[in-house]
């Protein structure tokens, strides 16, 4: 893919926490009804993850007075407003489409014991455009004429922000193999 | 009624401002130096050429550098004449996506991906006949005409042949975005032709 592409949709990802098929989700997303904005929540199963960069998607199956829905959300979508995770599934698949030919109590997924520390994540953009604009401001003049003490503070108040940004293992690493491109541009 | 040459970069999405999702092709268009004016004294029509696409010297003939020097154009691949935007420019002068809108009609015009020789089903979405029951007519294309008139296959008839690499125009694409910082150009919906393949963007109605 082009790296023009890419760049346009690196600007898009948003911080979301890490989740995969089999966990249960709270998605907090906005509705629209004539003028009005709401934020409505769909709970439910996630039965798959497709999709690479933003367009990445995510599918979260319910039951609903007894009958089976379920959503597809862009992972990167601004009208998501929040994502929690509720529990963790420990499931063998990518795609727990064999969720959907069961019924009542065999159409659960089974939790996962220990999970290790919840992460919190902000909601927000990954690459936030205007804190690069800073870090480039701060970076020029220090360029054309030394203005050593405020430029270093600033990169390094920029590089301490980065870091917080919690991930888990994949998004870390392709976060990792992104970040030289991401500090060119 | 601005004109550009752009090459394709390809296709993604984007998230609209009230979050709805937007597919985009994604061009490079621009910048285009002027390279040349035709007018009727002496061309005997008008139109206006535009140059894009830079490369190495060393991919040009002599004729081609030559007639870039000219119009102090850099050795630039694609030269192309649009005839409805003559007379806004002049040689030396350069087009770039600023002469656009976000929220323009354009219609773009390009090479489509070719296909080879093709049947009539995947050529003209005839149907197919059916497959079981000791039919020998499945990808056949049916009858082509009446037999004592005309007695011959009459002109325009759909058949097999050469599908796609031929010129399409595309219409009624809006503009989503515009970047002038790096030449880009996105447009709703899908372009003519392969990645990395050169189009002419012309405002559309």
């Amino acid at each position: 893919m082009s790296t023009v592409i890419e760049r346009l949709e690196r600007a898009q990802l948003r911080r979301v926490p890490s989740f995969q098929a089999g966990d249960r989700l709270r998605v907090h997303f906005q509705v629209v009804e004539g003028t009005r904005k709401r934020t409505q929540v769909f709970e439910g199963v996630v039965i798959k993850r497709q999709g690479h960069g933003a367009r990445e998607t995510f599918t979260v199956r319910k039951q609903s007075f007894g009958v089976g829905v379920e959503r597809t959300f862009p992972v990167h979508s601004p009208k998501i407003e929040k994502v929690e995770v509720a529990a963790r599934g420990d499931v063998r698949r990518a795609k727990l489409y064999y969720l959907r030919d069961r019924v009542g109590k065999r159409a659960r997924v089974r939790e996962r014991r220990y999970t290790g520390p919840e992460e919190r994540v902000e909601a927000g953009l990954l690459h936030d455009p205007a804190a690069e604009l800073e870090a480039q401001a701060a970076a020029e003049p220090e360029a054309v004429d030394a203005d050593g003490l405020a430029a270093d503070a600033a990169v390094a108040a920029d590089v301490a922000g980065n870091d917080e940004v919690p991930t888990d293992g994949t998004v870390a690493e392709s976060e990792a193999a992104e970040a030289p491109s991401g500090k060119q541009t | 009624m601005p004109a550009i040459l752009a090459k394709k970069l390809g296709m993604t999405q984007l998230f609209l401002e009230d979050g709805t999702v937007e597919r985009v092709t994604v061009l490079e268009a621009g910048p285009c130096p002027v390279t040349g004016v035709r007018t009727h004294e002496r061309d005997g029509y008008e139109a206006v050429q535009l140059a894009f696409g830079s490369v190495k010297e060393k991919y040009l003939t002599q004729p081609e550098l030559g007639h870039l020097k000219k119009s102090g154009a850099p050795p630039m691949r694609l030269v192309k004449e649009f005839r409805d935007e003559a007379g806004e420019h002049v040689v030396g002068e350069t087009v770039t996506v600023e002469a656009f809108e976000v929220g323009q009609k354009v219609k773009i015009a390009g090479t489509s991906k070719g296909k080879g020789f093709q049947g009539t089903i995947k050529r003209h979405n005839f149907a197919s006949g059916p497959k079981s029951h000791g039919s020998h007519n499945v990808r056949a294309p049916g009858s082509i005409g009446a037999s004592a008139w005309p007695a011959r296959v009459m002109k325009g008839i759909k058949g097999p042949g050469q599908m796609g690499n031929k010129r399409v125009t595309q219409k009624g694409l809006t503009i989503v975005r515009l970047d002038a910082g790096d030449n880009l150009m996105l447009v709703r919906g899908s372009v003519p032709g392969p990645r990395n393949g050169f189009v002419e963007v012309r405002t559309d109605g």
